[in-house]
Order: structure tokens, then sequence, then C-alpha cells
């Protein structure tokens, strides 16, 4: 096993990030939190969703994107709340016209509330039309490998498995699954939803995903702006053990101090 | 006459462009999109787009999400 490990850029629709850490801006107490957390994460690309305008009641309302500065950040729109195909895909080519024409989005189609598991066979539906229409599709899917390769052949540019459920915060149910996943794919795999605390985006990063989606990590954190912080190096170490390669685990004990020149 | 505005029954007391319903709403220079009767209205086309009788418009903007 001495095959060395080199880094690749992170690399979405041809713009190379330095951060492997995408955060959402959801659940947070107010704004400045959510511009405080999202600063101290390190994140350059950073999750919105997409809704109706309260009608008569925001003129003063503060908007995100004031905050969130598309001029600062990729704007990354999603489709959470979409249930089907066709509404994920108007709520897509709302975001690119809301973002002046820019393509990228996630993709993420749910299947029922209680779990808010990914509908896998709507999402594939969607990710079709969406390629033809131009757009870079970064997908939320559950994990299974071979609806990943599916969602890969079909060209979005961005796998995005499940390491848990949305907001559980339980880490990576089912690494081995993550782990055909990761050994298969020709594009960036990131973890998306179900990380819970630091260590879980490092061993996520450790078993060499390209970068980590998180927001409820982050935002239902006793203190949100430390966690970001935290996450941020949680990123940056998992990267770094998986581009050092980790040691072989071992049944018995190997002493670290030689033996030789022993007083006695 | 009335328009569907964002799923819900809206008046409107005189004929409206897009541009007309977007003055009217506030919304002005801020940052929304525009979905009319299912297609989306670019930003360019709100002044030449009239709306009528039973017109299905969603106006959406960016909100906190993951």
């Amino acid at each position: 096993m001495n095959h060395v490990r080199t880094d690749h850029p992170f690399v979405i629709a041809g713009k190379t990030y330095s951060s492997r850490l995408l955060v959402g801006t959801g659940k947070y107490k107010d704004m400045e939190e959510t511009r405080l957390a999202i600063e101290a994460s390190g994140a350059e690309i950073v999750t919105v969703a997409v809704r109706r305008t309260n009608i008569g009641q925001n003129k003063d309302e503060e908007n995100l994107l004031d905050v969130i500065s598309p001029d600062r950040y990729t704007i990354l729109p999603n489709t959470a709340g979409c249930y089907d195909a066709e509404s994920a895909i108007r709520t897509c080519r709302l975001a690119r016209e809301l973002l002046g024409g820019r393509t990228l989005v996630k993709l993420e189609i749910l299947a029922d509330q209680k779990t808010l598991f990914p509908n896998v066979i709507e999402t594939l539906k969607a990710a079709k039309v969406l390629v033809d229409e131009g757009f870079d599709v970064m997908v939320y899917t559950s994990d299974d490998p071979i609806i990943a390769r599916e969602l890969e052949a079909i060209g979005c540019i961005a796998v995005m498995p499940l390491a848990g459920l949305i907001g559980t915060g339980l880490g990576i149910c089912n690494p081995y699954n993550l782990r055909i996943i990761l050994e298969e794919a020709r594009v960036p795999v990131l973890v998306d939803a179900g990380v819970g605390t630091a260590s879980d985006a490092t061993i996520a990063m450790e078993m060499g995903c390209a970068a980590v989606l998180m927001n409820s990590a982050i935002a239902n954190a006793q203190q949100p702006i430390l966690m970001a912080q935290a996450m941020r190096y949680a990123i940056k170490a998992g990267r770094l053990a998986y581009l050092a390669g980790r040691m072989p685990k071992k049944l018995y004990a190997s002493a670290s101090s030689p033996l030789d020149g022993m007083i006695g | 006459m009335h328009i569907q505005l964002n799923g819900e029954a809206f008046p409107l007391s005189e004929p409206l462009s897009v541009a007309g319903l977007i003055e009217h709403l506030q919304l002005a220079g801020r940052r929304v999109a525009v979905e009319l009767n299912f297609e989306i209205v670019p930003r360019s086309m709100y002044e030449a787009t009239l709306l009528k009788e039973g017109d299905a418009v969603e106006v959406v903007h960016a909100i906190g999400g993951g």
C-alpha cells in the first residue's frame, strides 16, 4: 500500500474553490447570525431556498442576497421542499432568473415529510431535463451507489448523497455505501445532510469526499458561529488526513520508542 | 380584474404590466424573479408583458435554506 494520494483542486462548474465546506443559510436566529456564521465557516458556496415573496409584508424586510452577496459568494439555490420533478424544474428556472442567469443549482426532491428522504425517481427525471436545459446540477440523493451512477451518467456535475437524514445530525449512517459511491464516481462526491458535529465532517473528508454540505450542524449548535469555525478546521483536517493516508489498523501493539539502549 | 398572485386571488383596479405589478407591490429594485403561467418572465420583458384576467403569477425571492 504505497499508493500516495495527490491533491486535486475542488472544481465546481469550472470554478476552483479553496474551501471544501458548503453551508446552508436556514434555521439561523437572524440575518446577522447567518452572516457571521457563514463568514466563520470560510465557505465560498452558500445554499439558499427560493420561496414566494410575502405580498404586502416585505417593504423593509432585509433580503438574504443583500447579506450573502452573490458578488462575494457562489450562491447555490436549492429546490428544497419540492416533492416532484415539475416543481423542482420550475424552481430552478426561477432561481436562474433570480441570480441573473447563473446555472448552478442544487437539485433536491423529497419523498416524504417525516424522513425528508430523497425521491430518486423524480430526481432522475428532473436531472435529465435540467442538464438538457444547461443547468449545472449538484444533486442531493440517497446513498444508493446505483442511483449515484445514474445521476452522474445523466450529466450532474456533483453527486451529493446523504450521510444521514436531513436535520438529524446522526453522522454517516452507511459508510460502506458511501465508500462504493466514492470509488466509482468520476464527478465530485459531497456528503449532504446528516452531519452533526465536527468529527462527522472530518470522517466524510477522510473517506475521500470532495466536500461536505451542511446547515443544521452549524445553525442548531449552541453557538453557531463557533461551530462554523470548528467545521472549517474539521474539513481541512479530514482532507489532509485523506491525503496523508492513515496508518493501517492493527490488532496488537507496536512500540513507538526504540527498544535499543534501554538501561539496566 | 383578478389575477392569481402567489396562489391567491389578487384584484387589479387597472390593467398592469408585470413591471407595473412589481411597482404596485413595492418590489421594484428588489431581488425577485417572476413566473407567469408557468413561464419565466425575464426582467427585460417586465414592461412589455401585460397581465390578463386569471393569469397565474408567482413572485419569488431567496430565503435561508440548506
